[in-house]
C-alpha cells in the first residue's frame, strides 16, 4: 500500500464530490427577464345543456330514487388565450378530465417575457359559442425583472385575477 | 455487446491498476463498491437521525432550523449536514460503478439477474430519497426542485389539477407537498433497506461492510470535505421571485436541466426507456444454459461444506430422503446455481485417489465431471516429457491461453473454487507435474464471488476440505490476477518455472 498515492486519491474523490454536489452554476433563468405562470382549472359547460323537468317530472323521480336532473356528463374543452401587447403569446385549448371527460379542464404554463410595462389580455371560453370569449380580463401591468407574475382564473369570482 | 463489455472491462482494469498500487487488492474500492455502497447509506441514515432531531418539518420553518442547523452549530449538526450531503453524492458515485463494473464483468446474465433487476428500482429509490432531501431545505434550490418537479409530474395524465399549483406563489404555498417530501424521504430510505437486503439474497456472505482501513480512511475523507467546505443553503425560498442561478447537485440533480429543453412527456418516456434498457440487459443475449450441479446422495453424508461454500445460496440442506443414516442432504436451487463448480470443490468425496468404483462425488456439475477432470490431468501428465512440467488449474474468465503458449499444460475450470485440494497432492504425489499453478480472478474480485478466498483458505489449510500436510507448498503457486493480466500470469509461470528448477537442483 503506498499511502500518498492513498492520500491523493481520497484527496480528488473528495474534490470531485464537493465540486459537484453545487457547481458548475445552472443559470434557471435569465434575472433580466419576468415569468408569467397562467394557472387555472375550471370545469366548461356541458356539452348538450340539462333538460329542464317539470314538477311532476320531479316527483316521479323523487318516487323511484332518480336523479332529479337530467344532464349528461361531457363538459367541452376550456379554450385559453393570451395575448401580450397585442400579439398572441399563448392559445390551447385543455381537455375535461375524468374518464368521462366531466372534470375540470386544466392549465399550467409559464412563459418567460422582457420585464417591464406591457398589456396582457387573457381570455377563456368554456361554451358553445366560437366566436367570442366567455371571460375576458386587460391590464397594463409592469413586470419586474426575475419576478413571478401569475395569472389565475377563477368563474365564481368573476374570472381572471393577475398578481 | 460482448465487445461493449470487454472495452468497458479492461478500461477498468487500467484504471483500477492505480487503485490496487495504493490500496492493495483486497482493499482497492472498485472490488468493493457493493460494501462502500452501504457504507454510504448508513452514514446517511446515522447523520439523517441526527439532524431530524433539530429539523423543523413545517414548510414555514424549515429554512431557519436548517440555518440554525448549518450556522448555529457548525461544529456538530452543521458537520452531520454536510456529511449527510457528501455520503449521498458518494453513494451515487459508488453504485453508479458498481453498476456498470457489473455489468462490464459480465455478472448480471443467466441465473445471475436477480441483483441486477433489483438494483434497478434501488436505483431509483436513490434518487427519489436524494431529491427530496433537497426540498426540505426549502431554499432557492429547494423551490426550483420543487417546481421543476412538479411541473415535471403534471405531464402525467394523473392528477385533475396541476400539482405545480401547490407552488404558484408565496399566497398559494401549503405545506401538503412538503409533508409528502417529509414523509418520502423518511420511509423511503426505509424501504430503500428493505430493498438493498432483497439485493443481496441471492449471495452467500455479501460483503455489506467495506474493511476497516477503507471505511476509515473514507469516513476521515468525508469529515475533512465537511469541514473544509461544508453544505450550505442557497437563500430562502420566495415563490415570487424566480430564482436564477443555481448551483445543482449534480450527482442528484443532473437531469433537471433537461425540463427546460426536453418536453415533460417526453422526458417520461426516455427515462422509461432508459430502465426498460436497464431491465433487458440481463438478457441481452440471453446467457447460455449451463446444467446446474447435480447431487449424489450415494456419495453424500450431508456434510454440508457445499452448503457453506455456495457462493449464490443455491444450496439448502434439507431432511434427508433417501433412508441413509444421515440427517440431511444438499438440495440444489436450479434457477440460483451458476453452475461454478464450487461446491465440487468442497465436496470431500472428490478425491482422485479414490479407486473403489467410479470416481462420483457427492455434488458435481454434470457437464464437467470430477472423473473427467482427473481424466484430463493424467492423460496431460503421463503424456509430458518436458523438463518442468506445470500443470495450470485456470478458471475460465483468466487468460490463460498463453501459458499453453509457454509449455505449461492448462485445465480450464469455470471457477477455481471447482478444484478439490486433493487434485494438488494426487498430480504432485503420482508425478504428473512438477508443480500446480493454480490461477483466478484477481483477489476480492472472483467472477463467482467467492472461488479465490475459498481456495485460498482450502489451500492454506484454514478451510475444508484442506490440502494435505504432505504437499510441499514450494511446488505450488496461487496466481490471482486480473482477466486481462496476461504478461503477469506469464512472468507468474516463468518464476514458478524458475523456483522449481531451483528446487529440483537441491
Amino acid at each position: 500500500m503506498n499511502r500518498v498515492v492513498q492520500a491523493i486519491l481520497y484527496g480528488l474523490f473528495a474534490v470531485c464530490v464537493g465540486y459537484f454536489s453545487i457547481a458548475p452554476t445552472y443559470r434557471y433563468a435569465d434575472p433580466h427577464v419576468a415569468v408569467i405562470k397562467l394557472s387555472l382549472s375550471h370545469a366548461a359547460q356541458r356539452v348538450k345543456e340539462c333538460v329542464k323537468l317539470t314538477p311532476q317530472q320531479i316527483n316521479e323521480r323523487a318516487v323511484k330514487g332518480e336523479p332529479l336532473n337530467d344532464c349528461e356528463r361531457e363538459r367541452r374543452p376550456v379554450s385559453v388565450e393570451l395575448e401580450i401587447d397585442g400579439a398572441t403569446a399563448l392559445r390551447l385549448t385543455a381537455l375535461p378530465s375524468g374518464l368521462w371527460g366531466d372534470g375540470p379542464a386544466s392549465v399550467y404554463e409559464r412563459l418567460n417575457i422582457a420585464a417591464g410595462p406591457h398589456t396582457i389580455t387573457a381570455r377563456l371560453r368554456d361554451s358553445a359559442d366560437e366566436d367570442g370569449w366567455d371571460y375576458e380580463h386587460t391590464e397594463n401591468v409592469n413586470l419586474i425583472p426575475g419576478r413571478y407574475f401569475t395569472i389565475t382564473f377563477r368563474a365564481e369570482t368573476g374570472g381572471f385575477a393577475f398578481r | 455487446m460482448a465487445l461493449i463489455k470487454s472495452a468497458l472491462a479492461r478500461a477498468f482494469e487500467r484504471f483500477e491498476a492505480i487503485f490496487i498500487y495504493a490500496f492493495g487488492q483486497r482493499n482497492n474500492p472498485f472490488v468493493l463498491l457493493g460494501a462502500l455502497g452501504w457504507y454510504f447509506y448508513w452514514i446517511v441514515a446515522a447523520t439523517g437521525v441526527y439532524l431530524y432531531i433539530f429539523f423543523d418539518t413545517g414548510i414555514t420553518d424549515a429554512y431557519a432550523s436548517v440555518e440554525y442547523i448549518t450556522n448555529d452549530q457548525w461544529y456538530a449538526a452543521g458537520v452531520m449536514r454536510s456529511l449527510h450531503r457528501y455520503a449521498s453524492d458518494a453513494l451515487v458515485v459508488v453504485v453508479v460503478l458498481h453498476m456498470f463494473r457489473e455489468f462490464a464483468f459480465d455478472r448480471l446474465r443467466g441465473r445471475r439477474f436477480f441483483a441486477w433487476l433489483t438494483g434497478i428500482p434501488l436505483l431509483a429509490f436513490i434518487y427519489l430519497c436524494g431529491i427530496s432531501g433537497y426540498w426540505l431545505v426549502w431554499d432557492q434550490l429547494a423551490q426550483y426542485i420543487a417546481l421543476a418537479t412538479t411541473e415535471w409530474l403534471d405531464a402525467l395524465p394523473l392528477f385533475g389539477e396541476p400539482i405545480a399549483n401547490n407552488f404558484l406563489n408565496s399566497k398559494t404555498l401549503g405545506g401538503r407537498f412538503f409533508t409528502l417530501m417529509v414523509f418520502i424521504h423518511i420511509f423511503g430510505p426505509l424501504f430503500m433497506l428493505l430493498l438493498m437486503w432483497v439485493h443481496i439474497q441471492r449471495h452467500s456472505e455479501a460483503r455489506v461492510n467495506p474493511p476497516r482501513p477503507l471505511a476509515a480512511g473514507t469516513l476521515a475523507m468525508l469529515l475533512v470535505l465537511s469541514l473544509v467546505y461544508p453544505a450550505v443553503s442557497q437563500g430562502p425560498a420566495n415563490l415570487d421571485v424566480v430564482p436564477t442561478e443555481l448551483g445543482l447537485d449534480w450527482f442528484y440533480l443532473a437531469g433537471y436541466p433537461l425540463l427546460e429543453i426536453v418536453p415533460g412527456g417526453q422526458l417520461w418516456l426516455y427515462l422509461i426507456a432508459a430502465f426498460t434498457i436497464l431491465a433487458v440487459l440481463p438478457w441481452a443475449p440471453p446467457a447460455d444454459r449451463v446444467p446446474a450441479a447435480i447431487v449424489n446422495l450415494d456419495n453424500c453424508n450431508g456434510c454440508s461444506r457445499c452448503f457453506d461454500d455456495c457462493p449464490f445460496g443455491a444450496i439448502s440442506m434439507v431432511a434427508r430422503t433417501d433412508g441413509q443414516a444421515y440427517d440431511v442432504e444438499p438440495v440444489v436451487n436450479v434457477n440460483q446455481c451458476t453452475s461454478c463448480g464450487i461446491c465440487t470443490g468442497s465436496c470431500p468425496t472428490s478425491t482422485p485417489f479414490r479407486r473403489a468404483g467410479p470416481l462420483q462425488p457427492g455434488i458435481e456439475l454434470p457437464h464437467m465431471t470430477i472423473a473427467a477432470l482427473r481424466d484430463e490431468l493424467v492423460a496431460n501428465g503421463t503424456a509430458n516429457g518436458r523438463e518442468i512440467h506445470v500443470v495450470v488449474f485456470a478458471c475460465d474468465t483468466s487468460d490463460s491461453d498463453a501459458l499453453a503458449a509457454d509449455g505449461a499444460t492448462v485445465i480450464k475450470l469455470p471457477c477455481v473454487g471447482m478444484l478439490p485440494p486433493s487434485f494438488v497432492d494426487f498430480a504432485l504425489a503420482r508425478h504428473y507435474a512438477d508443480g500446480i499453478m493454480i490461477t483466478g480472478c484477481a483477489e476480492g474480485d472472483c467472477q463467482h464471488r467467492l472461488g479465490n478466498e475459498w481456495t485460498n483458505e482450502r489451500i492454506a489449510r484454514r478451510r475444508d476440505p484442506h490440502l494435505r500436510q504432505r504437499v510441499d507448498d514450494r511446488r505450488l503457486s496461487l496466481t490471482w490476477l486480473p482477466s486481462g493480466a496476461t504478461q503477469r500470469r506469464r512472468r507468474a509461470l516463468a518464476d514458478f518455472r524458475d523456483a522449481l528448477a531451483e528446487l529440483d537442483d537441491e
